[in-house]
């Protein structure tokens, strides 16, 4: 074991550095990467912009083999990348295809799906939406009604999506349905990919609590599926079989939100804020409570770093069939809830740091950060709950990791 | 990078963790914990035959030449199992020696810590309970080719049983406090040297040592004369991260043992660990622990390779400490009441995280050296004296109309 730093890639991270300082000077005022800000026209614009350009350069898809539009890099390359990203705040990866069906593609796809959706979602040409989650079935999953009735080489879709994200500007869906009236819960289930300008689907926005009638920009979505034709040829894996698939991508899905980097850079802004920032004569920075917190959020990312590294490396091992995929799901959903938790108790320092002007919008001429903690303030519960709830996930490292009885 | 062990570290954890388990059972542990000399001379000379005093040393001076990585992995163990002892002491003393002293001090004392033959201890701590340079009033005065110390040590580890002490000292007086200290490498049967057990939490042989005009030789100065601060920094680092990969050891223990006792323990006609409320807790203890190995293995693989930080050292004692203080209490409130008895294991290591986390640095002092590191300066203070002005030339105060 060694902490060596990756040998080769210090002109590589130098690269990425320049290119996200630069490209980061146009981000929109109060930038935090968060949901609310790509619900904007103005900030979904500046994520497909920064998407075409690392597109571009292939390092959406630095450690994926060269025939699926990757760079054959190693997963160091891709470690370097997604921390140095995590870092500037930037966006300009969908989170959905690179970190969940691409995946998925590729532990458990057909070579004829990999062929055929990999290279779009390398080159940032393509935005996916997650069909998953219903009014009956949030934490339940297995209880998913919509139902996928087989007609030659289609099935034919019926039913209601909720929760999903970016589903109005997105152009694929990943989603799970029911292939079986008979087979109950996960076992009747199915992995479908299908395109969203299909017939018979409509999308309706869904506010959360920081939208408002000035500006109604929803990050969640409604989506009901009215006899939507999708192909058998794009079902992944084998019919009824879909639990497995989706079980896996759940995991996926948690490893890829293992990234302390974001919070690291916002505490950096936050400092430099409590610097500048003088109350009662003196900066914020030098309150004996205000450091002490800050330092506190900073121990905090420290810890999590060896071992979000550590996730990372597992996810890469599965995704190349070097390890079963049960190994890693202990340490991904117990990293999960980590650093949603400290994500989150730093944005309550952050808005107890502001004092009363922590609740000006950005439209105020008098907002801190541009009413940069406003916002996160509301989207903060969000992530404990969604990608597996908090709940969920301890019930997951107490069951697998500990072996602890299911109840 | 490698984020994974090589078969020759594997096999060092399990024939640690096996030769523990078998020559270190809990029957010892508590004897030792009762007993005067507080460690098993017997065991002790094992793990010198086994090597595992010069594991870290240079094979010139008697050692097996592996790395300080592996050398914290070995400490882990002895966390997990509970191994009173000087072991972190000794090693943290000889580590420094091989660091910071001359060939003839290395020569003179390395392949005897190998050996076993000899243990050693840092006397840095006095009852002004601080870290830091300027509150050191332990003094060395020159005379002749000697230098006469007179000051009291406290919370000083193994001291009863140590054959020399690392003691710090004040030998001038400068504006900058971290200037005008040295370390000398003290005889433990110097006259003069008087050693009184403090009886801790940890049942774990502090010792208060009071030194009246103990006389030490010149050559016995470790590093140079008046830098000494760069020395007991080294020190500090070292013992900082070993004692880290005892902490996440035993954390390590912890959650095995309640897991266990979760899937036994019956009632209400069902194992308790049934019960989603203990699944959720020994879930988040999981959790705790997972990140409290993996940044001590790689704060000791830093500290070991020189590139470590004094933030990043810092940072990892002080989450460390809260974490293992964290995760002992929620395996003893997993225990019930058994838990909290005298006689269950659980008690051994929720009362040694505790005392863990005043070693080398408690929490407060390592959340002010992170905030320092990030560029936080204090207020009112002045950082060198490390004492507040007189509120009366304070003119800030004044200028706020502060009347106290």
């Amino acid at each position: 074991m060694d902490f060596e730093p990756i040998a080769g890639t210090e002109e590589l991270r130098k690269e990425f550095e320049d290119f996200f300082k630069e490209v980061m000077k146009d981000a929109p005022p109060g930038w935090a990467n968060s949901p609310d800000d790509l619900a904007t026209d103005e900030g979904w614009a500046f994520h497909q912009r920064i998407a075409r350009e690392l597109g571009k350069r292939g390092w959406l898809s630095l450690a994926w083999p060269k025939k699926y539009g990757g760079l054959g890099k190693s997963i160091f390359e891709q470690l370097t990348f997604n921390e140095v990203r995590a870092y500037y705040r930037a966006p300009g990866v969908d989170g959905f295809g690179l970190a969940m069906v691409a995946p998925t593609l590729l532990a458990m796809g057909t070579e004829e799906q990999r062929e055929e959706f990999l290279p779009p979602i390398a080159r940032g040409e393509v935005t996916w939406a997650q069909l998953w989650s219903e009014p009956e079935a949030g934490s339940d999953l297995a209880n998913v009604q919509t139902m996928a009735v087989r007609d030659g080489d289609y099935y034919i879709l019926n039913g209601q999506k909720v929760w999903t994200t970016g589903a109005h500007r997105a152009d694929w869906a990943f989603a799970v349905v029911r292939t079986s009236k008979e087979l109950t819960r996960s076992r009747g289930l199915s992995f479908l990919l299908f395109d969203l300008k299909s017939p018979g689907v409509e999308i309706r926005p869904l506010p959360t609590m920081s939208s408002h009638s000035r500006k109604v920009e929803a990050y969640f979505n409604e989506v009901f599926l009215d006899d939507v034709r999708v192909l058998v040829k794009n079902r992944v894996g084998e019919e009824n079989q879909g639990w497995a698939i989706t079980r896996a991508t759940m995991n996926f899905e948690r490893s890829g939100l293992a990234g302390l980097g974001g919070i690291r850079h916002s505490l950096d802004e936050l400092i430099e804020f409590c610097k500048e920032t003088r109350w009662r004569g003196k900066p914020l920075s030098e309150d004996p409570l205000i450091r002490y917190r800050l330092a506190e959020i900073a121990v905090g990312i420290t810890a999590g770093l060896a071992t979000a590294r550590h996730v990372l490396w597992g996810q890469h091992r599965v995704e190349m069939g070097e390890a079963p995929a049960m190994e890693m799901v202990p340490r991904a959903s117990s990293m999960k809830y980590y650093q949603t938790e400290l994500d989150q108790r730093f944005v309550y320092l952050g808005c107890q740091i502001m004092g009363l002007y922590g609740q000006l919008k950005r439209e105020s001429k008098w907002a801190p950060m541009a009413g940069k903690f406003e916002r996160l303030y509301q989207s903060a519960p969000g992530p404990n709950i969604y990608a597996g709830s908090t709940e969920i996930q301890k019930n997951l490292v107490a069951w697998i990791g500990l072996g602890l009885p299911r109840t | 990078m490698n984020l994974d062990f090589i078969e020759e570290q594997e096999m060092l954890r399990t024939m640690a963790r096996d030769f523990l388990q078998t020559e270190c059972p809990k029957t010892l542990v508590r004897e030792l914990e009762e007993s005067d000399l507080g460690y098993s001379p017997e065991l002790w000379k094992k793990m010198a035959e086994l090597g595992w005093q010069g594991l870290a040393f240079p094979e010139e001076y008697g050692g097996t030449g592996m790395t300080f990585f592996e050398l914290a992995l070995l400490v882990e163990e002895m966390g997990r199992n509970i191994l009173p002892g000087p072991f972190i002491s000794t090693l943290v003393c000889g580590l420094t020696i091989l660091e910071a002293g001359s060939e003839e001090q290395k020569r003179e004392f390395l392949p005897k810590v190998a050996a076993g033959e000899m243990i050693l201890t840092l006397a840095l701590t006095e009852p002004s309970a601080s870290w830091k340079p300027e509150h050191i009033s332990v003094r060395a005065v020159a005379s002749n080719e000697e230098y006469v110390i007179n000051g009291t040590k406290l919370f000083v580890p193994d001291a009863h049983v140590a054959d020399y002490l690392l003691v710090v000292a004040r030998t001038e007086d400068s504006a900058k406090p971290e200037e005008g200290i040295t370390v000398f490498l003290v005889d433990a049967r110097s006259p003069g040297i008087q050693c009184e057990p403090q009886l801790t939490l940890g049942l774990d042989n502090k010792a208060e040592v009071v030194f009246k005009d103990v006389r030490v030789p010149k050559r016995n100065i470790l590093g140079k004369l008046n830098q000494g601060w760069k020395v007991v920094q080294i020190a500090m680092t070292k013992g900082t991260a070993l004692k880290i990969a005892e902490m996440s050891g035993g954390c390590q223990a912890s959650l095995e043992m309640a897991n266990a006792f979760v899937k036994e323990r019956v009632q209400y006609g069902r194992p308790i660990g049934t019960f989603q409320v203990l699944q959720h807790y020994l879930a988040d203890v999981w959790g705790k622990t997972d990140r409290t190995t993996h940044l001590a293995w790689e704060i000791c693989w830093k500290v070991g390779a020189g590139v470590a930080t004094p933030f990043e050292v810092a940072a990892a004692k002080a989450w460390t400490n809260e974490a293992y203080k964290w995760v002992t209490e929620r395996c003893v409130q997993c225990h019930g009441a058994i838990g909290t008895t005298r006689d269950h294991d659980m008690g051994l290591y929720y009362r040694r995280a505790k005392v863990a986390e005043l070693d080398y640095g408690d929490t407060d002092s390592q959340i002010e050296v992170v905030a320092q590191q990030m560029g936080l300066k204090t207020h009112g203070n002045d950082q060198r004296r490390g004492i507040r002005k007189p509120l009366a030339q304070n003119k800030e105060r004044r200028r706020c109309g502060l009347r106290f």
